[in-house]
């Protein structure tokens, strides 16, 4: 299984979330430029962390026009998985891929540290290696990571189990406590918590490993099982 | 040449605690009379005078100046005096 | 609109201008004999500010030589962006800390923003990418709306900036006291890594090779001596002219990426920010360091305003910019990588045989001067001093014990004041996880930033005492590098060396000049004892208004090296069961203590006494038995003294408590502010080992599991608290002070 993490201007957790996947998981990954980017060989896409373009006009706006995300969008339309981890889950929101918007957070500062979440749904193709209703420690760090969406919406994605993480506290303000979500297919995840700053428990939780794990092993019984 | 404002405001029910603050701190001045304040932004453009001026405008608008799940906008053209 | 008149040399001298420039009639004569005739109005410009105090320290270098800079493991020290020590593996560690204090106090959140970016620059310019942030913030009382008003403005740039470019923000410290009330002090410290073949020199070597400027383009930003400059520009642009520069992050990470990778080129053969004084002092140092000259045309120069002249254009702080040295005919390879970024880089000038520094506009030279009389040949002053006469009334003072009734109530009442309290509100609002390195994040003794790839890691800090400093400078400067390397061994690294903020008052003032030579003597001494090099610093001065001068305020940046993630220490309380040891004994010292403050108000006496080879022995001792294996936690006694020290040691939330018996004066035992000691607990098994190894370690208790604090004093039990309560109100005293939720 190969990932591409792409790097998009103003992108700073490029590096940690490649290294994360690379170093620690063992798994084969490009870190690609965002500017003629060729996602075509990639089974699943990384968008990182960070300020893209400073996080001008609205966080995730102007990446969200790059030409890449029409990649993306195509990969995603084939099922491939793609994930956005933050800056990346505000591109995806940006961009359409998930519903929804990412605005300030309700005490408008930055916050960063370790947030507990409750697994809402273990049936997606990146939560298969947590148990329903399990706790996990992840990191937050974001100025902006208040989920809004309207109340049809959010009727939607709870009858079609689309929360898949919620904060036990909720730092920011999110409708339904809501961390991360995914689309109907079930195959784009974007989350505001950063399962790739908790790789490694020296640095505090490794229980983002899992997240990664669950995606290789589904790629697997998907793909190599299938063949 | 044309100057346009693009007025992008939050959507009504979308909360705004940055114009929360501005209430709070408008109130603790002692302008109780403030009910609400929402912050919102305001783009100016220069632009070339050309066809379909505000359908352009409105698909910029639409595809990049504001976000449609939280926010409205609106906006005016004047002559721009500089040109 | 440009007037088309600008101020003839002539003016310049009959009207004696240049004084408003910054320059007295000492030095323009000077200029006059280095030029051999009268310098015109940019050539003025120039001289005044690489002359002025803070490009070439001229009152500050006769102290600075004053600091041990040199050591096996240095491979840097003070003259370049930052400092450079060897960490093994072909590996080396880059830091340096620079203040931003005028800026900060008109507009703290740029002020601030801004700092942060220039420290990040001066690490990346010597080809070392930041991995961490940390800084060193001095306000007024907490109780004043002004104070408020800076604290969260500086707080919200740092985080605006260091946020978004992407380094970690991992420790700092915060003092809040009467003298910084109308002068806060804002030093920001970035360290950065770096492999020992990319080291980078700001240097300008190689006959024709080009000169290239890349980053943001030029405006009028912070251009120095703005009061003068009204005769050449019209009045509308004056208006226009921000008071500070405006930090862009987004573009400083760009420039980042943009120059880690144009080093890897070899057709890179220097690189240096434009900090203070901009394209002036890279340019002019550069080519001084060189050995060589410089031409640039301020034509190709980018310009975000139009018609600006080059006196402007010499002079402005802009931010995000560098400039670049690279072989000729490969200009175009490393502009490509800058256009990847969507940064703009144009060559701008070459380098010249002949050591001249010649800026010209519109065809027309404007400035031709030699460069060594800029950074060279700067004047430098050897100040008087005086000793202040409070210095002896304190010196005369007999050491008392303050009178404190309810020693619980007091304890509590250390755990709010703001100088102690949890520091919380403000490192949440930092990124401390970004780059995933951090191992130990703000709020401990030292922060730990692991290496990836290797078994190491790297312990920073920044400390300063500022009080004890004021009561005595030479004392209080051996505390405050003494204080550091506690931290760092605290948290099981082996000091390295340090950075130095040191930020005064007005040195014309034979007193203040008294404090500035004291304390770096005393730093000296310490840096000597302990083996810790001076590397890099920054010197802040004329921090004082209404003729009072800040206490004397020289922050220590220190990074030490864990040579074994092993080594990494916790300053908390790890297991019930585990005992309880101070190192060292305590007696009477209050002066400049935090009891001192919270009872009368203001500080007088002596500052603590302290004896460095007992310092140096006590942290050589614990880094020994720490490296052995035989502690659990090590956290070092500061302000509040022992009873805060244990309080700490127990807000981590992993539900212990202590149970400790002293004997003594209970005010002293409890609150004095005695140096070199150490709180270290150690498993029940491995007592004798540590004593075996650390000769004052006396054993005062043991950690439980009630979640109370619990010390009892020649058998009385003075201090019973939950320690869960105590954590609440030393969590919530900052945010309460400035009325937001905790």
């Amino acid at each position: 299984m190969k990932f591409a993490v792409v790097t998009f201007p103003g992108s700073n957790c490029d590096k940690d979330m490649y290294e994360a996947v690379k170093n620690i998981l063992k798994a084969d990954a490009d870190l690609l430029w965002y500017e003629h980017a060729n996602l075509e060989n990639y089974d699943a896409i990384l968008l990182p962390g960070g300020f893209s373009y400073g996080d001008y006009l609205r966080t995730g706006a102007i990446a969200a026009t790059s030409k890449v995300m029409q990649q993306v969008k195509q990969h995603a339309a084939q099922g491939k998985p793609v994930l956005g981890v933050c800056n990346g889950f505000q591109i995806l929101t940006e961009s359409g891929l998930l519903p929804g918007a990412l605005l300030r957070n309700k005490k408008l500062s930055f916050m960063c540290h370790q947030e507990t979440l409750t697994v809402e749904n273990s049936q997606t193709i990146f939560t298969t290696a947590y148990t329903k209703g399990e706790t996990i420690q992840l990191p937050i760090a974001h100025g902006e990571g208040n989920y809004y969406c309207d109340e049809i919406t959010l009727q939607e994605l709870t009858e079609n189990q689309q929360i898949v993480f919620t904060y036990q506290n909720n730092p920011n303000g999110s409708v339904a406590n809501i961390a991360g979500i995914v689309n109907k297919q079930g195959n784009v995840l974007g989350m505001m918590p950063h399962p790739e700053r908790a790789v490694e428990q020296l640095l505090g939780s490794a229980d983002g490993l899992r997240l990664f794990q669950s995606l290789i092993h589904n790629w697997r019984e998907t793909y190599v099982a299938n063949a | 040449m044309k100057k346009v404002m693009v007025h992008i405001t939050l959507k009504a029910g979308v909360l705004d605690p940055q114009g929360k603050a501005i209430q709070r701190s408008l109130h603790a001045l002692g302008y109780t009379e403030v009910e609400e304040a929402r912050v919102g932004k305001m783009i100016e453009l220069q632009m070339e005078e050309g066809p379909q001026l505000e359908t352009r405008i409105t698909e910029m608008c639409d595809k990049l100046l504001a976000n449609p799940v939280i926010e409205n906008y609106q906006f005016t053209i004047e002559e721009d005096v500089r040109s | 609109m440009l007037q088309t008149h600008e101020i003839s040399p002539e003016e310049i001298e009959n009207d004696a201008l240049y004084r408003d420039m910054g320059l007295n009639d000492e030095e323009y004569q000077m200029v006059k004999t280095i030029l051999q005739r009268r310098p015109n109005y940019t050539e003025t410009g120039i001289f005044s500010v690489m002359w002025s105090e803070h490009c070439s320290y001229k009152s500050s270098k006769p102290l600075l030589k004053k600091f041990p800079t040199k050591a096996p493991h240095v491979l840097q020290g003070p003259g370049e962006g930052a400092g450079i020590i060897d960490i093994g593996d072909q590996q080396a560690v880059v830091f340096k800390v620079e203040s931003h204090n005028h800026p900060s106090a008109v507009e703290p959140y740029q002020g601030a923003a801004t700092g942060v970016g220039g420290i990040i620059r001066d690490v990346f310019s010597m080809g070392a990418r930041p991995i961490a942030l940390l800084n060193s913030l001095r306000f007024g009382p907490l109780t004043s709306e002004r104070t408020k008003y800076l604290f969260t403005g500086v707080v919200d740039g740092i985080a605006g900036y260091g946020n978004c470019v992407g380094v970690p923000t991992v420790g700092g410290e915060v003092q809040f006291d009467d003298c910084y009330q109308e002068n806060p002090l804002v030093n920001a410290m970035c360290v950065g890594l770096i492999d020992h073949e990319d080291i980078q020199k700001g240097v300008a070597t190689g006959i024709g090779n080009t000169v290239i400027y890349a980053g943001a383009p030029t405006g009028r930003d912070g251009i120095h001596g703005a009061t003068f400059a009204s005769d050449d520009l019209a009045e509308d642009s004056l208006k226009d002219r921000p008071a500070v520069q405006v930090g862009d992050p987004f573009m400083e990470k760009l420039l980042i990426e943009a120059c880690l990778e144009v080093i890897q080129s070899d057709a890179v053969v220097g690189m240096q920010d434009m900090g203070a004084a901009g394209l002036t002092s890279s340019a002019s140092e550069m080519a001084s360091k060189a050995g060589t000259g410089l031409e640039m045309d301020l034509d190709y120069v980018p310009q975000r305003e139009q018609n600006m002249s080059a006196y402007e254009l010499m002079l402005s702080e802009s931010q995000e910019r560098m400039l670049l040295v690279v072989k000729k005919g490969r200009e175009q390879e490393i502009i490509e990588v800058f256009q990847k970024y969507g940064l703009q880089a144009v060559a701008v000038g070459k380098v010249i045989k002949e050591k001249a520094f010649r800026i010209f506009q519109h065809a027309k030279l404007m400035a031709d001067i030699p460069v060594d009389a800029l950074a060279e040949e700067a004047p430098v002053y050897h100040l008087p001093a005086k000793e202040p006469t409070y210095f002896q009334t304190f010196q005369q003072m007999e050491a008392t014990v303050p009178t404190v009734s309810d020693h619980a109530q007091t304890l509590k009442q250390l755990l709010q004041q703001p100088t102690i309290a949890s520091k919380e509100w403000v490192y949440k609002q930092y990124d401390s996880m970004v780059q995933t390195n951090t191992v130990v994040a703000p709020g401990s003794d030292a922060a730990v930033v692991r290496i990836k790839g290797t078994d190491k890691a790297l312990a920073m800090t920044t400390d300063c005492n500022s009080r004890y400093i004021y009561l005595d400078p030479e004392t209080g400067g051996k505390i405050a590098v003494a204080e550091a390397a506690r931290n760092i061994v605290c948290s099981g690294a082996k000091p390295l060396g340090l950075t130095d903020g040191l930020n005064f008052g007005n040195p014309t003032n034979p007193e203040v000049f008294w404090q500035m030579e004291k304390s770096v003597e005393g730093m000296a001494a310490a840096c000597d004892e302990l083996a810790t090099p001076v590397v890099s610093g920054n010197v802040s001065l004329y921090n004082q208004s209404g003729g009072k001068a800040v206490f004397p305020t020289p922050v220590v940046g220190m990074v030490g090296l864990h040579a074994s993630l092993a080594h990494i220490t916790p300053s908390f309380f790890q297991h019930a069961g585990d005992a309880i040891y101070v190192i060292g004994e305590t007696d009477c010292a209050f002066g400049g203590s935090e009891l001192q403050l919270l009872l009368y108000g203001k500080y007088e006496g002596k500052a603590p006494y302290i004896d460095l080879q007992v310092e140096k022995k006590r942290q050589d001792q614990l880094l020994a038995a720490i490296q052995e294996g035989t502690v659990t936690s090590a956290h070092d006694v500061a302000e509040g003294g022992l009873a805060v020290a244990l309080a700490e040691s127990l807000f981590s939330n992993q539900k212990l408590g202590a149970t400790v018996e002293l004997n003594g004066d209970p005010t002293t035992m409890l609150f004095s502010e005695t140096q070199s000691r150490f709180i270290v607990t150690v498993q029940e098994e491995q007592k004798e080992s540590f004593e075996n190894v650390v000769e004052d370690a006396i054993e005062i208790g043991k950690v439980t599991s009630d979640e109370m604090l619990q010390i009892s004093i020649n058998g009385e039990k003075l201090v019973f608290e939950s320690v869960s309560l105590l954590q609440a109100q030393w969590k919530g005293a900052i945010p309460c002070m400035l009325k937001t939720e905790a």
